[in-house]
């Protein structure tokens, strides 16, 4: 997932190392379910019903791309549907699936490859809090978040919202097999827009491509296991071009934050 | 892998329609019986495959990215996916998902039956 990045689509290795930075996102409408005693096993682990996003606070002078917006599926992006499974076996090392996902989520900003930003919130993440970030494809800076869809000890999701380069979410889990615990990064999505399928079809897969992978070599660095190689899986779920959604332009985010980077200083004075 | 709790039964309504009874732990483990059961609900020639999800157990975001990929599957095949059986819960997550916008749900199995009977 699947699913929740990349220029062209993804956000490209640069030179500004990643910082852990916390954003207040407003928890009022969106808010992890609560498990009832009788109630669904998973129902803490799911981010609350909300139609639109809120952030009350976009860090620094970031264009907040976020506010207002709604959380999208793949279902309701432009381009192919994607799903791409990057993984990377911890040989030799101890910790359990549920170590592993503790500190990627902790850890989230540092495992990200320099040159983004992932700005946690300040409940760190944790079903339905909102996260923004800052990814530089193709070196432009690109403002845009995500939705924390859903989280458990064993994996947690992020959604990304109208605007982003995808319609989709991306799935981190971590599991056991054959004696190795296996760190996982999968995506199922869809450009959001004309202008992002174009950016992928030029380099934008390969950039995203690099980018899980850079991440999930930090992963293992983390745990020591620095000899491993990333595995990637990549399906095409669906060649077919989704032109009722080519409307999803008007939201895009890279266009928005060109546009409005430059007036922001404007805007705050 | 560990093997999750899940078993998938077929019931045949007629040629074209098909109903999937699922029992247990919709998540990326369940891949396999979800595959066994779409193949056998729509051999011959099933138009049309209902998810019972009132014996749903427990879902998490792999199992919503399972039932997005075979709902692909589907529509390349100009077949219907439907469901109904949803509880309180699973119907806020497939509006949250946005699922709900491209799998029509029904409160009941006859109404998500006449409903793919109808689109035939």
């Amino acid at each position: 997932m699947s699913s929740p990045h990349d220029p062209n689509g993804v956000p490209t290795p640069a030179t500004v190392v990643s910082e852990p930075q916390s954003v207040v996102s407003d928890a009022t409408e969106i808010e992890p379910m609560v498990a009832k005693p009788d109630g669904p096993r998973d129902a803490a682990n799911w981010a609350r019903q909300s139609s639109n996003l809120k952030v009350s606070a976009a860090p620094g002078n970031q264009v907040n791309n976020v506010d207002g917006r709604s959380a999208v599926g793949p279902l309701q992006g432009f381009g192919k549907m994607w799903q791409k499974t990057y993984r990377l076996r911890l040989v030799g090392c101890l910790a359990s699936p549920e170590e592993v996902i503790a500190a990627w989520k902790e850890n989230f900003p540092k495992f990200w490859p320099r040159g983004n930003r992932f700005y946690v919130p300040l409940t760190g993440i944790a079903p339905g809090e909102v996260a923004m970030l800052t990814v530089r494809p193709g070196g432009m800076p690109l403002s845009t978040g995500v939705l924390v869809l859903y989280a458990d000890d064993e994996s947690f999701t992020l959604m990304t919202p109208q605007g982003h380069m995808f319609a989709g979410w991306i799935t981190f889990s971590a599991f056991t097999q054959d004696d190795a615990t296996v760190a996982q990064a999968q995506v199922l999505m869809r450009a959001n827009d004309p202008i992002y399928e174009i950016g992928l079809t030029m380099g934008g897969h390969r950039a995203e491509d690099k980018f899980w992978k850079k991440t999930l070599t930090a992963v293992g660095s983390h745990f020591n296991v620095n000899d491993q190689p990333v595995s990637t899986e990549v399906v095409c779920v669906d060649p077919r071009l989704r032109w009722s959604y080519a409307g999803n332009i008007f939201q895009n985010a890279a266009i928005r934050t060109t546009l409005l980077g430059p007036t922001r200083w404007f805007r705050k004075a | 892998m560990a093997d999750t709790a899940i078993t998938m039964t077929v019931r045949r309504v007629d040629a074209q329609i098909s109903i999937i009874d699922i029992n247990g732990d919709v998540t990326a483990f369940a891949e396999p019986e979800l595959m066994r059961a779409y193949t056998e609900a729509t051999e011959p020639s099933a138009r049309a495959i209902v998810l019972n999800f009132t014996n749903l157990q427990y879902m998490n975001s792999s199992g919503i990215g399972l039932i997005v990929t075979l709902l692909i599957r589907m529509n390349r095949l100009k077949q219907r996916l439907l469901a109904y059986g949803l509880s309180e819960h699973y119907t806020h997550i497939f509006e949250l998902t946005r699922l709900n916008e491209a799998i029509g749900v029904y409160p009941t199995e006859n109404a998500a039956v006449a409903a793919a009977a109808r689109e035939r």
